[in-house]
């Protein structure tokens, strides 16, 4: 029988993120296909509130470690809470949300506990009653199904891979689990966190829209000339009246790297493929970016994709796009633009 | 600055992004097809590791740079002839698989070997570098096995910098949600640093960095110890390329005005 343990941290606010609860709701289903134990634990520097959220879970027991030692993301101090927390519930099968906070800490746990830990998972499911999981490998190109036999397995769930755990708060006390802190658990302080410099914020992972932006928007257009202060200007407008989330191509990332004339506004932190994020949207709109296989990796988690490219040879027209509009994208966006603003 | 670092580099080679990939069944995993005859490339985010690893071995006097990369002994030597000419390095070649369906548990032993038979490494100096996941398995974890392995807790992930302060400590920039950056101190050395891109370019190509590398890169590849990884436990069920062609429609000569009134109702539809 397994036993099964949702692991969760609290967000700033007490609350659990909504990863967390998507992460919850695996759980749970995982623990009615395989018959097995179900149990709660959460760490942070308050846990009581998300705690309350999920008494109705249908947790068989409810573990924490709390204290102003874990408020802060740091490494040592998280993963002996997390530590703690597997050896204290018995967990042979672990499931936790990808978060930064999960993923900085969880293979140093699975190590310290003698099991296994495996990340990116996109599905949970009992096969033959034993538990199996499904992730992708060489970054979104294949996917695969595999099994462990050693416990504790600890996985960690991909956000926006499962529905959300819904139910109404209660009350629950959990039991508190005392983890000893040296100094050497110290040695990093966390000072707080920073947006890099930009006009505005521009990443947006609840967006319904993608908009990619490429190297074209930075080269010379018709006219012979570049026109970047104008591209900028086009693609904070149409953020700002469609309420999308930037990507941009690596080459265009790398330009400002470069000391060249690009977006202001785009970091790396923006950069969509093989080496940046593989966000998740139901829509994607790329404009002056050629798509090419190592941006279009990072493309696997969007839905309906739309491409605006003055090349009908380029990479989205061999079958990455539903469409591709043949244009030019400054006069095609400008006029998207004045759609939006007058609706 | 009188606190010289050692950064050790683990990063493995990846297939070029540009070869189509095909899983096959192989005798105790699965692998991919014509694996050995595919081009290979320094995995990305390790490579970023390996440049922002050099800047601050040139940056902080007394500080050394070495190169621990576990791949099959030709591909490695493939790789080396280009990113030899990048850096100054010191190669530590591990004989094995690169497959991004080995285990990373078992190949975080192999680094973690690797690093402690460096002569003259000490483990208290030591930075741990690499990318925050590779190109080929991405699990994100075999950095802070190894650094499990070597008893290092002070680790950080999705790193954008790193910046050495006087007193021997440093500041290290991780992503977190929300597009932001976590800021963190760290007392000093010894830590694990997975990076994301940092803020370096590709250096160019130096003919001379790449033929005083060689010197020693030659000798660490015979040098390869040869690594096996066991299935250990681990099952594969399933393992397929997805169906991602699209029925692409590809829209010429239409005015500007009509694609952006189709693209708007697109956008605005549930």
């Amino acid at each position: 029988m397994e036993n099964i343990l949702f692991l969760a941290h609290n967000e700033a606010d007490g609350a659990l993120s909504k990863s967390a609860l998507e992460a919850l709701g695996a759980a749970i289903e995982l623990k009615q296909a395989l018959d097995g134990t179900f149990a709660a634990a959460l760490y942070g520097a308050r846990i009581q509130p998300a705690a309350d959220s999920i008494a109705a879970c249908g947790a068989q027991r409810f573990l924490a470690v709390c204290g102003d030692d874990f408020a802060q993301a740091r490494h040592p101090t998280d993963a002996a809470a997390c530590e703690a927390l597997v050896r204290a519930s018995g967990a042979t099968i672990v499931i936790a949300a990808a978060s930064s906070r999960n993923s900085r800490v969880m293979g140093a746990v699975a190590h310290r506990a003698h099991g296994r830990v495996d990340t990116h998972v996109t599905n949970v499911s009992a096969s033959s009653g034993a538990p199996e999981l499904t992730r992708w490998f060489y970054r979104q190109r294949i996917e695969g199904s595999l099994t462990r036999t050693q416990r504790p397995w600890i996985l960690l769930l991909d956000p926006g891979a499962c529905f959300p755990w819904q139910g109404r708060p209660g009350s629950i006390t959990p039991e508190l689990i005392d983890v000893p802190l040296s100094d050497s658990l110290r040695r990093t302080s966390v000072r707080g966190t920073v947006t890099p410099s930009a006009d505005q914020q521009t990443i947006r992972p609840d967006a319904n829209l993608l908009f990619v932006a490429g190297a074209g928007w930075t080269k010379k257009q018709k006219d012979g000339q570049t026109h970047v202060p104008e591209a900028e200007s086009l693609i904070l407008d149409f953020l700002r009246n469609s309420k999308a989330s930037l990507g941009g191509s690596k080459s265009l990332v790398d330009l400002s790297g470069e000391n060249q004339s690009t977006l202001r506004f785009m970091s790396h932190l923006n950069q969509v493929g093989q080496t940046g994020a593989t966000p998740r949207h139901p829509k994607g709109l790329s404009t002056c970016c050629h798509g090419e296989e190592p941006h279009t990796v990072g493309w696997r988690f969007i839905g309906e994709r739309r491409a605006i490219n003055l090349d009908p040879n380029c990479g989205w027209a061999r079958g990455k796009a539903d469409v591709l509009y043949v244009a030019d994208a400054f006069e095609v966006m400008s006029k998207v633009n004045a759609l939006l603003s007058a609706k | 600055m009188s606190n010289p670092f050692q950064v050790v580099v683990c990063a493995s080679v990846v297939p070029d992004p540009l070869q189509t990939l095909e899983p096959v069944t192989g005798p105790n995993s699965p692998a991919l097809k014509n694996e050995m005859m595919l081009p290979v490339i320094l995995d990305p985010w390790a490579a970023h590791a390996l440049y922002e690893g050099a800047n601050l071995v040139k940056k902080v006097a007394g500080s050394s740079l070495w190169l621990v990369s576990m791949a099959p002994k030709a591909k490695l030597q493939q790789v080396m002839m280009t990113v030899a000419q990048k850096v100054p390095l010191q190669l530590v070649a591990v004989d094995g698989s690169s497959s991004g369906f080995a285990d990373a548990h078992q190949t975080a032993t192999a680094l973690a070997a690797a690093i402690r038979s460096i002569p003259g490494i000490d483990l208290s100096r030591l930075l741990l570098f690499g990318g925050w996941e590779s190109a080929s398995r991405s699990a994100g974890v075999t950095l802070q096995l190894v650094g499990e392995e070597l008893g290092i807790v002070d680790q950080f992930q999705g790193v954008d910098a790193i910046t050495p302060q006087d007193d021997g400590s440093f500041e290290v920039l991780e992503r977190i949600e929300g597009a932001r950056h976590q800021v963190s101190l760290c007392a000093g050395p010894p830590a694990v640093l997975g990076w994301a891109t940092g803020s370096l370019g590709e250096p160019r190509n130096d003919p001379q960095v790449g033929m005083a590398n060689m010197r020693t890169i030659m000798p660490a590849l015979q040098r390869a110890v040869a690594t096996t990884i066991s299935s250990d436990g681990l099952q594969y069920a399933n393992v397929t390329t997805p169906k991602q062609q699209r029925q692409t429609r590809i829209v010429k000569d239409m005015p500007a005005d009509e694609i952006a009134t189709e693209i708007v109702q697109w956008i605005t539809q549930e």
